[in-house]
This record gives C-alpha cells, sequence and structure tokens, in this order.
C-alpha cells in the first residue's frame, strides 16, 4: 500500500512493512522530550511506575525554558524538581541556563543537531512538531505519556490521515514561513488538519530556508495537525551537515519520501507568489488578514522571539529593519534569541549593539512571554504584536488584552510605527 | 458505567489557555488547578460547578497546548464527562491517559442546553438529555482505549507492560 512521509516513519519505528490510515501502532522513539512545565509530573509519575532508570539516558532530553530563569519559587520549585532528576539519571541533554547548548526546546534540538532526517520524536509541549522540517516524524504529548515514553522508549499512534500542501512560486520579500503558515491556518482553519499530516511539497519548497520551514512546522499544531513535514533537499542536507558533521558523515540519518501514489484527504496548491505579509488577529491564530489592511491597530508591545520565530534568521531580521532606526515611543520592544547559540551570534556579528541603539530590551533565550509566564505578560487593555504562536485570549497576560500574531518583518517594522505596520512603510 | 449531571455549555474551539492560563502552571496540584479551571472566560465556574456535572462545547475542544494540567483541572473541578463535536489530538490523548471521560458527539454538542441534565452511558455511548427527553447515539470507547481505561489510565498499562 502507497505511503506518504508521516506514514512510512511511522511504520519502520514500529517494525511494519506498512500501515494504513487508522491503524494503531506501537513505536520505537529516538527521542523524548520536556520542560520545565511538562517534565515535573511527568517524573512524578515516572516514580509512580516504579522504575529505576530512564530507557536511555542519551535519548531523553529535559530543556528547562518556560519559566526560566525562574519567575518565582514555584517556577524554581519545579526546575528544581526537574534538574534533581536530570542529575540523578545523568540525562545527556540536560543544560544549565547560559550554556552554548541551552535555549528554547524546539530551537535547539534541531540546532545542536540532536534531531536528524527520519527521527522519531515525541514531545511534552506542543509545538514538538517543529522538527518535521527535517524530513523527521515529531508530535505532542501530554505528562503521562512523556513518563511512560521515559520509561520504556516506546508510545502507542494512531496513523493519521495526510494533507498533501503543494507550494509553487516564490516568496515576496519581506515574506516568510511565518506568512505562509498563518495563511495555510486562517485558510483550513484551527481544525483544519485535525489528527492529520500536513505534508509540504512541491518545488516552492526550495523558497523556503531550513529556519523558514521550522517555523511552518511548528506552527502545524495551530491547524490542528498532528505532524507537519517536509521532504529531505539538499537544503536539509547542508543545514545538518552543519549540526550534525559526526553522524552526517556516518549517514546517520534516514530520507524517508512519500510513494508517488501515496493518498492524500485533501490537496492545498499554494503558489507562494499569492501569500502576503499576514497577521492573525485576536483571539484565533486562524482569524487572519493582510497586514497591510490593519494598520489602524494601535500597539503597546512587540515580542520577537519564540519557537516559532527566534531562530539567527529571525534576529538577522529583526536587525535589517531596526538598525538605524527607533523604537516608537509607546512601544516596548522585546527581542529573545531563541538559544545561547543564536545569542552568541548575534552578539558577534553586533546585532544586539544594534536592537540597542534602537531601544529594543534583549532577553536571555525564554518562553516567558509567549505563554504569558514572564519577560513581558500584558496588563487589561494592552495589545502585542508577536512572532509567537498563539493569540487566545488571555494568552500573554490579562483576559483582556490582545495578541496579534505576525512574521519577524511585520513585528519589528510595528515596532517603529507604534501600530501594526510592513516594512515598505519605513 | 453511567454518568449524570447538570451541563455547562461553552462553544468551538475552547482552548487550553482558557481551561487552564498558563500562568498557574506553576503547580500540577489538582486541588491549584481546579480554583482556576475556565476563570479566562467563566469567572464563576469554580464556583457553580459540581461533583458529576457534565461539559459540553463545540468543535476543537482543548486545542492549543500539550499540558495535561488541562484535563487535569476539569476532571478535579468535578466534571464527569466532556461531550464535544470533536477534540483536539493531544487533549483526546491526555483525557484518556489520566482518566478524563470523553466522547465525540456533533448532534448531542449541538441540542444539549447550558443547565440540561444529562446521562451518559460509557458502554453503550448513549447519551440522554433528561431537561429535553433526546437521546443521542456517541462511539463507545475502542477496545485498546477500554484496556487502558481498564488499567486505570496509561500509568497502570504501562506498569503491566513492564511486568510483562
Amino acid at each position: 500500500m502507497p505511503m506518504t512521509m508521516t506514514q512510512k516513519i511511522l511504520a519502520d519505528h514500529a517494525g511494519l512493512d506498512s500501515v494504513a490510515p487508522g491503524d494503531l501502532i506501537e513505536a520505537k522513539l529516538d527521542y523524548v522530550l520536556g520542560n520545565d512545565v511538562t517534565t515535573p509530573p511527568a517524573i512524578k509519575v515516572f516514580e509512580k511506575l516504579g522504575v529505576k532508570d530512564v530507557f536511555d539516558k542519551d535519548r531523553v532530553l529535559m530543556i528547562q525554558d518556560h519559566f526560566t530563569p525562574n519567575k518565582d519559587i514555584k517556577s524554581a520549585e519545579l526546575n528544581k524538581t526537574m534538574r534533581c532528576f536530570a542529575r540523578e539519571h545523568e540525562i545527556t541533554h540536560y543544560y544549565e541556563l547560559g550554556r552554548k547548548e541551552m535555549g528554547i526546546e524546539h530551537v535547539i534540538l534541531p540546532d545542536n543537531g540532536i534531531v536528524l532526517p527520519g527521527d522519531l520524536v515525541i514531545g511534552a509541549d506542543s509545538h514538538t512538531c517543529t522538527y518535521g522540517a527535517l524530513g523527521s516524524f515529531s508530535t505532542g504529548v501530554g505528562s503521562t505519556d512523556l513518563a511512560c515514553a521515559m520509561a520504556r522508549g516506546v508510545t502507542w499512534f494512531k496513523i493519521p490521515e495526510a494533507i498533501r500542501v503543494n507550494l509553487t512560486g516564490n516568496l515576496k520579500k519581506f515574506v516568510t514561513g511565518k506568512d505562509l503558515i498563518l495563511s495555510i491556518i486562517g485558510k483550513i482553519g484551527v481544525d483544519g488538519a485535525l489528527y492529520k499530516s500536513l505534508e509540504f511539497g512541491g518545488e516552492g519548497i526550495r523558497a523556503l530556508s531550513m529556519d523558514g520551514r521550522l517555523t511552518v512546522c511548528n506552527m502545524a499544531i495551530e491547524c490542528g495537525a498532528k505532524n507537519g513535514i517536509f521532504p529531505v533537499d539538499d537544503i536539509t542536507l547542508k543545514y545538518i551537515s552543519k549540526t550534525n558533521p559526526g553522524r552526517f558523515a556516518k549517514n546517520g540519518y534516514k530520507v524517508y519520501t512519500a510513494d508517488e501514489d501515496a493518498e492524500y484527504s485533501q490537496v492545498l496548491d499554494i503558489n507562494l507568489d499569492d501569500i502576503d505579509l499576514t497577521v492573525a488577529l485576536p483571539h484565533l491564530p486562524s482569524n487572519t488578514k493582510k497586514a497591510s489592511e490593519c494598520t489602524d491597530m494601535k500597539i503597546d508591545q512587540v515580542v520577537i522571539g519564540s519557537c516559532t520565530n527566534g531562530r539567527l534568521e529571525d534576529i538577522e531580521a529583526a536587525v535589517s529593519i531596526l538598525k538605524g532606526r527607533k523604537v516608537n515611543e509607546n512601544v516596548r520592544c522585546i527581542v529573545i534569541p531563541g538559544s545561547q547559540k543564536v545569542f552568541r551570534q548575534a552578539l558577534d556579528n553586533g546585532w544586539l549593539r544594534d536592537l540597542d541603539d534602537a531601544g529594543c530590551v534583549i532577553s536571555t533565550p525564554t518562553c516567558g512571554p509567549c505563554l504569558g509566564g514572564h519577560m513581558g505578560v500584558l496588563a487589561k487593555g494592552e495589545r502585542c504584536v508577536s512572532t509567537t504562536n498563539r493569540n487566545f485570549v488571555g494568552r500573554m497576560g490579562d483576559p483582556e488584552s490582545e495578541v496579534i500574531l505576525s512574521g519577524v518583518p511585520v513585528a519589528a517594522a510595528s515596532a517603529v510605527l507604534g501600530r501594526v505596520g510592513t516594512p515598505d512603510e519605513l | 458505567m453511567k454518568v449524570s449531571g447538570k451541563v455547562f455549555k461553552y462553544g468551538d474551539n475552547i482552548d487550553t489557555d482558557v481551561i487552564i492560563p498558563a500562568r498557574y502552571l506553576t503547580s500540577a496540584d489538582p486541588e491549584h488547578l481546579k480554583e482556576h479551571c475556565m476563570e479566562d472566560i467563566d469567572l464563576s465556574f469554580k464556583d457553580r460547578v459540581k461533583s458529576g456535572d457534565i461539559m459540553v462545547a463545540g468543535k476543537n475542544f482543548g486545542c492549543g497546548s500539550s499540558r495535561e494540567h488541562a484535563p487535569v483541572a476539569i476532571k478535579a473541578s468535578g466534571i464527569s464527562l466532556v461531550i464535544a463535536d470533536d477534540f483536539a489530538r493531544i487533549f483526546y490523548r491526555n483525557s484518556i491517559n489520566v482518566g478524563l471521560p470523553i466522547l465525540e458527539c456533533p448532534e448531542a454538542a449541538q441540542k444539549i442546553n447550558d443547565g440540561d441534565e444529562v446521562e451518559a452511558d460509557f458502554d453503550t455511548g448513549i447519551i440522554t438529555d433528561k431537561t429535553t427527553g433526546e437521546s443521542f447515539a456517541s462511539k463507545p470507547f475502542p477496545e485498546f482505549i477500554k484496556n487502558i481505561m481498564a488499567n486505570g489510565g496509561l500509568v497502570g498499562y504501562t506498569e503491566s507492560e513492564l511486568k510483562d
């Protein structure tokens, strides 16, 4: 039976020759991930299971990023629980803040060369679907699934149906992967891909850099998808040759390709030339509009960062717009490099100086404001343009505050303009 | 197994941020979480909900984050069942794992009103609105989910697998 990329990866990890949508399988996991919010409850379950050790200390990852650096005593306790467990079980991929490997989970797993094509990854964070950009299968789970996976290195999956997203053409100036995925979510709705895999393809994928693809897959969950996935091409191979030269040289990865006659429940044909600078207005990621149609919306804050848009290319895009300009007097512009590596590169390139000159505040890597945790929580009635991934009621603070999602160019331009706007207006 | 209670009805796309806002995720204690369940869209929920009550909502219930705190908060509030058109995938999985019963039934989700008295039978999947007298058929849990439930959730299931 013909299969999609997702179906092939799942079948292979379950030791099966073929699978069909709806099949229930138990599959071996290459990596199992948790963060400071989801791991502590998982540790409780893990201890209840009475298991002595995790299935593989190199394959269970624990990343502190949500409420770090600890925002209060309770979050310090959460982190302490995770830190103690990681030390006791000698977890390889547990890092302290400030170390060169450290950062937001979905920024560092690809960038540190941990996840490679063909891998099967689950993480107790909904944006775990990010790594599909590398041609791997990854999806989010909860803390109980995480705990059981930490113990056994396997979990069960239902084989998803697939939606094919066929890309052609080229992205216009300033238009990014973020605009593409927001447009897709706007088109199919926040449940448009519920339970399904979102399989990208077509010659248009060449218009998307690896950072752009990571952004696209990151938000697959926002239309309900189980995962998003890109085929492996020379852009992928060049990326992994840098992130993990050792495994790359030894062919320690696997390239899966969809069968020509694989079945898709829906095909979306998208010409990238038709994608405009896009925003998602409150309070759903599907509430999309052209940024140029929202220029009367005044703002109080801009956030540039997160697992969606905190990569090097994102910081570079912010600098290219903010350098030599000033953040509007009524706006706070918070820039959060997604990892220490990104932070350091931005520092070495002189970008942080440019951002500082523009009047931005630069934060250590953290998820902080994206989920209304800390480092940029909104007051009642305040409005923020943010490169993060969700704009639900109360997401970034007060239930009466508002988040407008956008890509980096719109966010940076809006910071200067003091309202929603595009770089063309500067 | 049957449950029955008064209905709390909500709309489409009820996300995990409104079920339990992230600002309260500094503790996973169910007693703490239930104090803030639904508060960003229904401040009085926690005071009005009684043990056994039933939540009914529209499409894509539980969309958003992977936080297991969301079904835990609903369960700790005393809710015995959530009925919706359909559920976001991670929420669906988490609910089963933590033992919060959920049923997908678009017809029931549409026709049941806020405040109705509703009864549901998990073995047959039959949902009865005792206020209006209408009955709805939903798909009962498939066998393997029943197995997970029989083992008291995923923890019990995994424990039994580890013994083999």
